[in-house]
């Protein structure tokens, strides 16, 4: 066969060039063009290199909400993706109780963010909060505005209230996709409960745990509108999370400049962690 | 090693049922004996699968006994029957490599790491895969899966049965061969009691010793491959082995024996007296193909025939004939020649065989 070389072809493409590029490429390339220009006013722009990218990554409050950030991202995920698999385990099969144990669970994933803040707000409140009066009441020296340990305490609870669901659905789906032959050969096999799990339940949900963790991880580290309704990113700074760190330099300190760079690094690491997570899961079962 | 009673045994998946159309299994008693290679066969929904998670305790049955070595066991588990089953489809453990699951049942019952190495090696010397011992299952052909689904039954040396459910078809047929010819020998080998799933009539006679033809929730023949080729009990035997099936046409009495079209079929007095004691409409009579003989000049017991067909399969021929308004298929050698159109057919009387109600009538041997 003989191929026609006819550079026409590329208009064929200019469609879903022009379509990723207003998605994508000229709103993240504004953000570039900000993070290397010191810019005063309209017309007034000084070309800085890389300069507010030397000073973001040696900026110590940023240093120190990017560790705070890592530590609640790992956290969420240490709770949340067992607690999920748990759950989804321990969830009726089929029928009647099944659609109502799914409804239940899905409530919180349709609350929205800022909602579920002012929720929890209440909720954890010493006074008139049912949860914070209610530990206050057991004598409990609980407080969500004072105490460091409470406020993460009471975040994190929040975060696993809101999203273990996800994570239990999830894998909820993926537990009813095995094929029941796989547990008839286990009873035959003579597996254990844990074996049971450990080598048909675990392997067959890894599909989905990969998607889980990703979603959990990438959601977590962006979080942004539930702390900040419910803490405010207090006491101090102490639960101030990167989006917040970046809002508060963009739009309350209106420095656009270091605030682009910080963003780029910000999508730079999701994006890195995200790729690291899903290399290693899916070449965990490819090693040996 | 177990002899399987199934003492008035009857299977329903309804809560209620109602009538014998709601039980997969209708009420029956049999018997597996110790170290025999049993094949279960019939056609798709006939409860075989069901009867076969009976015996392994997978279902519990909703009447009647099962007794291992007359034992009752009704309620106890697959692994308190200690029994082993190969499924359909292959089941793997994804995580492991081929070793581990092949030793994965005996880890699970306790033996010793020298035991389990000696008897893996036995087992995988058989099934011949010894070559992907040390890798992971997951990346197997299917056919190399089902093996290794069928080695986890096969290590277990002490158990009750092996069961086995239709477990060759997802293999090439080829291979299906090969590994029919395994499982007999490991049979051999082991002398353990098997039985096996099936719905091809090949692989049911290739593999067991005795044959029970399963059809609409009962056992309506058991015997070996032979008994059932020459003589089938009910006629749904008679259509469902043999290629083609036995040739079966509706009959009612009349003077001197039975009649369809414009035909007389004369019959012993014997049979025609059975026929007037059941007092039933139902008659049917039946020939294998093989068996009719097929002749080119007219004689007393032949009736004439018109060709409507002639399939040639290689090293016979299948023949389609008119005989009245009845299509009858006979089975002839490929170097058998017709002459013309029309030939002329008998029946031997120790191959035509006469139903009632679907079930075989037979002369009393003198």
């Amino acid at each position: 066969m003989n191929k026609v070389a006819d550079n026409r072809g590329w208009l064929l493409v200019l469609p879903v060039f022009l379509l990723v590029a207003l998605s994508a490429l000229i709103p993240l390339m504004t953000v570039v063009n900000y993070s290397v220009q010191d810019i005063f006013g309209p017309g007034s722009a000084y070309f800085v290199g890389t300069d507010w990218f030397t000073e973001v990554l040696h900026s110590e409050r940023l240093q120190d909400s990017l560790i705070r950030q890592f530590l609640f991202s790992g956290a969420v995920l240490a709770i949340e993706i067992p607690l999920g698999i748990g759950i989804a385990l321990m969830m009726p099969t089929g029928g009647k109780r099944a659609s109502l144990v799914l409804i239940l669970l899905a409530i919180p994933l349709l609350i929205p963010w800022n909602v579920v803040g002012t929720i929890w707000q209440i909720f954890a409140r010493g006074d008139i909060g049912l949860f914070g009066s209610a530990l206050t009441g057991l004598g409990i020296d609980y407080n969500y505005t004072r105490n460091t340990g409470d406020a993460w305490f009471t975040v994190l609870l929040m975060d696993v209230w809101h999203w273990t669901p996800l994570v239990a659905l999830l894998c909820y789906s993926g537990l009813r996709a095995i094929p029941e032959a796989f547990y008839q050969a286990a009873e035959i096999d003579r597996a254990s409960k844990w074996a049971i799990f450990r080598y048909i339940q675990l392997p067959k949900l890894q599909s989905v745990l990969v998607i889980a963790v990703l979603l959990r991880f990438m959601d977590s580290f962006m979080i942004y509108t539930e702390p900040f309704v419910l803490t405010g990113g207090g006491p101090g700074s102490s639960t101030t999370f990167l989006s917040q760190t970046l809002t508060t330099m963009a739009i309350g300190q209106f420095d656009i400049g270091r605030a682009a760079a910080f963003s780029l690094v910000y999508f730079l690491i999701v994006l890195a962690v995200s790729w690291v997570f899903f290399t290693a899961i899916t070449h965990m079962d490819k090693q040996k | 090693m177990a002899e399987i009673t199934l003492k008035s045994l009857a299977h329903s998946y309804s809560p209620n049922p109602t009538g014998p159309e709601d039980y997969a299994i209708r009420e029956m008693d049999h018997v597996w004996h110790k170290g025999g290679a049993y094949a279960l066969l019939g056609p798709s929904g006939c409860g075989k699968s069901t009867m076969l998670n009976i015996i392994s305790g997978l279902v519990r049955p909703s009447d009647g006994d099962i007794l291992f070595d007359g034992k009752r066991v009704n309620e106890l588990s697959p692994t308190e029957r200690n029994i082993a089953q190969v499924f359909q489809f292959p089941v793997i453990y994804d995580s492991m490599t081929v070793y581990e699951n092949l030793a994965f049942p005996l880890k699970n019952a306790g033996k010793s790491k020298e035991q389990i190495k000696k008897k893996v090696a036995e087992v995988a010397a058989i099934l011949e895969l010894e070559p992907v011992l040390s890798k992971k299952a997951k990346g197997l052909t299917a056919d190399e899966k089902q093996k290794i689904s069928m080695g986890r039954g096969l290590v277990r040396d002490d158990v009750s049965a092996i069961l086995f459910d239709e477990p060759l078809t997802v293999i090439d047929p080829q291979l299906k061969w090969k590994l029919r010819r395994k499982l007999k020998q490991i049979h051999e080998q082991f002398d353990l009691t098997m039985v096996y799933v099936t719905h091809d009539q090949l692989e049911a006679s290739t593999f067991a010793d005795k044959i029970a033809v399963m059809y609409g929730g009962v056992i309506v023949q058991f015997g070996t491959p032979r008994e059932l080729f020459e003589s089938p009990n009910h006629t749904f035997v008679g259509y469902f082995i043999g290629s083609p099936g036995m040739n079966l046409v509706e009959v009612s009495r009349c003077d001197g024996g039975v009649c369809f079209d414009d035909m007389v079929v004369p019959l012993s007095d014997e049979l025609l007296k059975h026929i007037d004691n059941k007092g039933s409409k139902n008659l049917k009579i039946g020939i294998r193909p093989e068996f009719v003989n097929v002749v080119d000049q007219p004689a007393d017991d032949t009736y004439e025939c018109q060709v409507r067909d002639v399939e040639d399969l290689g090293t016979y021929k299948i023949i389609a004939l008119k005989l009245g308004n009845q299509i009858l298929k006979v089975r002839v050698d490929e170097d058998h020649q017709l002459n013309g159109d029309v030939v002329h057919v008998g029946f031997p009387r120790q191959w035509l065989k006469l139903y009632v109600d679907e079930f075989l009538i037979e002369e009393q041997a003198e």
